[in-house]
């Protein structure tokens, strides 16, 4: 769908500079004339949306680290500093952590759609590879950040996540010794987290770049997850989709905004504005809301290692997805079986963030049941999903008819009689 | 639509259902603080000015004995969306703190008597701390150190309330079947239930200039909005600058929607 190059050069500088470097050439087919489908819903246009989170992590981080003091008897006071004295240190220090959990709620919609979509089934694999290659580093580069200010929660969120490398049997001490940079998270560890969260952004933006080009090859998948038949299925993405982004973008940062100017410490934990102190433990150490449900299948499972296994196992899974589904039908709108484990899927997520919220021995509100359980079977339904639900399903379920084409399906009468 | 509520159901279940006191009140347990109105609420809330002048006179005559306020700075007194103290007030505010002085032009920190060199306060400074480290703090205050309070409102789940709450949860019976350990306070705000701090206002210990009357509901009430302050000084302008972005974004919105509108009008999808 790539298809052949539509660009022609409008004058003689375009034309000398295209057959030396077709950098503008490159530009025009993937950002201009590039064929999308046309029925692409709003659930699409959360690639654009994460690109603009993206840009507003790197711009306003660049700034940060150039106020910012990793070391640990200045990091907190440095912050501090950004938010009192320098000029408008709160505004790109408001954006910065809230911008983070705008990322996450991106990505997340973005990740749920491709499951909904079936846009992991071939022939986009490597694409949906890339994605969690992606998420996979933003969850590095949240973690990285989140220790940054060296308040308690950074500090004690530090100890509890590089401690899963401790269940590494054998080596497992040795490997959190060399993490820490030390016998404890100190001030080596400040450093080098620093550096790498610097460092990780660039290594995303490589990789986000890999993952528009596995799109641009295979093109789009579309809500009714049929093949593009022909140019009467797809429109040029601009004007078409750089206007329809563009809207559900400003959507986006008027909640970004509410976030940063209205509540900013709304997803912050209130014990990250106390310096860290490694003599006192908080009451209830939490991970940012975004690794809640990982955090709740982790604390499922009685054994450490298991529990580490359990919760990198959850992310790993994602990538066998495109091998684990046996569906000959991409969009769960066609599959009835699907469809409703796709949604139990979603509320699995979000009642293991509320698990992972809780403290442990929690009970469900106030009727007695113990959260412990209901993680364990959100854990198990999780698992289920894709290891048990997504083969079989396929074999067994029988799929709506498909449309013949988009074309068809969205109603154009101009090619109705073709 | 329908697509929205299947999301929303399931979150709004989490939302709505707050966590129930079962039967028998657990005891060391702190309970939730009093909801009170704040100026600084909401949008468009922004800072009474009277309110943290007299609160900085609570902090300065009553809190600032065993509390320091370490990243406040004279300077911020005389800020925009503060106190609203002119530039001479905030510099004679200042002057009225002795801070220890940097070496002087033989190199010496003591005097003759071994006392620590000082100097009068300038804009630049921040509140001096009573204590000369954490294990002095410590030592005077029957082993609790008293915390800084220049973050102490946003270092506390619902800080304002919660402060207010505090201050003005002192003196209550306490219940039966309760412990209360050796020289601490029964305050049920508080986690535990025992703090150390022993009731800091009582009435009528500030003199406000302004005739209002010092009650300790009032006191804790003032001190409230300058700690809020003191943690937060930029809400003002958050407030002004975030009424801007969204006014902008709300055109751009509209703006947008128009053009997508318009640019997917003949096309069917």
């Amino acid at each position: 769908m790539s298809g052949p190059s539509t660009y022609v050069p409008a004058n003689g500088f375009t034309r000398w500079l295209d057959s030396r470097l077709p950098i503008l050439r490159l530009m025009n087919d993937t950002m201009t004339s590039f064929p999308t489908p046309r029925n692409l819903n709003f659930w699409y246009t959360f690639g654009g949306i994460l690109t603009f989170c993206l840009a507003v992590q790197i711009v306003t981080g660049i700034v940060l680290a150039m106020h910012y003091v990793p070391n640990d008897k200045m990091a907190f006071d440095s912050v501090e500093n950004i938010m009192r004295d320098v000029n408008y240190g709160w505004l790109l220090r408001y954006v910065h952590a809230n911008g983070a959990s705008m990322f996450f709620l991106a990505v997340y919609i973005h990740m749920f759609r491709g499951l909904y979509y079936g846009s992991y089934k071939a022939p986009r694999e490597v694409l949906w590879i890339l994605g969690v290659v992606i998420y996979l580093l933003m969850m590095a580069t949240g973690f990285l950040g989140y220790v940054l200010p060296w308040g308690q929660m950074s500090f004690w969120g530090a100890t509890v996540i590089t401690n899963f490398f401790s269940a590494i049997p054998v080596v497992g001490e040795s490997v959190t010794h060399w993490l820490w940079g030390g016998f404890a998270v100190g001030d080596p560890t400040l450093n080098r987290f620093f550096s790498l969260h610097y460092l990780l952004p660039f290594v995303i933006a490589g990789v986000v770049g890999l993952h528009i080009w596995a799109l641009h090859v295979p093109g789009n998948n579309n809500p009714l997850g049929i093949d593009v038949k022909g140019p009467q299925d797809t429109v040029p993405f601009h004007p078409f989709y750089t206007a329809k982004d563009a809207f559900y973008l400003v959507l986006f940062a008027i909640l970004f905004a509410g976030l940063v100017f209205y509540s900013p410490n709304f997803v912050g934990e209130v014990d990250n504005y106390t310096p860290a102190n490694p003599l006192v433990t908080p009451e209830h150490i939490v991970p940012e809301w975004y690794y809640l449900p990982f955090y709740a299948m982790l604390r499922s499972v009685p054994d450490k290692l298991l529990g580490v296994l359990t919760m990198f196992g959850a992310i790993a899974i994602l990538f066998f997805a495109p091998w684990l589904d046996t569906s000959k039908v991409r969009s769960a709108r066609f599959r009835p079986l699907l469809k409703p484990a796709f949604w139990l899927l979603v509320a699995d997520c979000l009642i293991l963030g509320y698990v992972g919220k809780n403290k442990p021995d929690a009970m469900l509100l106030s009727t007695g049941i113990p959260l412990l359980w209901i993680g364990r079977i959100g854990t198990l339904y999780y698992y289920g999903y894709f290891l048990v639900l997504l083969p079989i399903l396929g074999l067994i379920e029988t799929p709506k008819p498909l449309p013949e084409s988009i074309a068809k399906a969205v109603g154009d009468k101009s090619h109705a009689a073709e | 639509m329908k697509l929205a509520l299947r999301i929303a159901a399931p979150l709004a279940a989490l939302l709505v259902a707050t966590p129930a006191f079962a039967a028998g009140e657990d005891l060391t347990k702190a309970i939730p603080p009093k909801e009170e109105h704040w100026s600084f609420q909401g949008p468009f809330g922004m800072y009474d000015k009277a309110e943290l002048q007299r609160g900085f006179q609570v902090y300065k005559e009553v809190c600032s004995a065993c509390h320091s306020l370490n990243r406040v700075k004279f300077y911020t007194l005389a800020d925009e969306g503060g106190p609203g103290f002119t530039p001479a007030e905030a510099k004679a505010i200042a002057a009225g703190y002795q801070i220890e002085a940097e070496p002087n032009d033989k190199g010496e920190l003591f005097d003759a008597n071994g006392e620590r060199l000082k100097r009068p306060g300038i804009l630049a400074d921040h509140f001096p701390a009573p204590f000369p480290n954490e294990q002095a703090a410590r030592a005077a205050n029957g082993g609790a150190a008293p915390p800084d309070l220049s973050l102490i409102a946003k270092a506390r789940e619902d800080g304002p309330n919660y402060i207010h709450s505090l201050l003005t949860g002192f003196g209550q019976p306490v219940p039966a079947g309760y412990k209360l350990p050796e020289g601490k306070y029964y305050n049920p705000y508080f986690p535990g239930r025992a703090i150390s701090m022993p009731p800091p206002l009582t009435e009528g210990a500030v003199t406000y200039a302004d005739g209002t009357k010092a009650t300790v509901d009032q006191m804790s009430t003032d001190v409230t909005n300058f700690l809020m302050w003191a943690a937060e000084p930029k809400l003002e302008e958050r407030h002004r600058l975030g009424f801007g972005v969204m006014a902008f974004l709300l055109v751009l919105a509209g703006l947008c929607y128009l053009s997508y509108r318009r640019v997917w009008k003949d096309t069917a999808h």
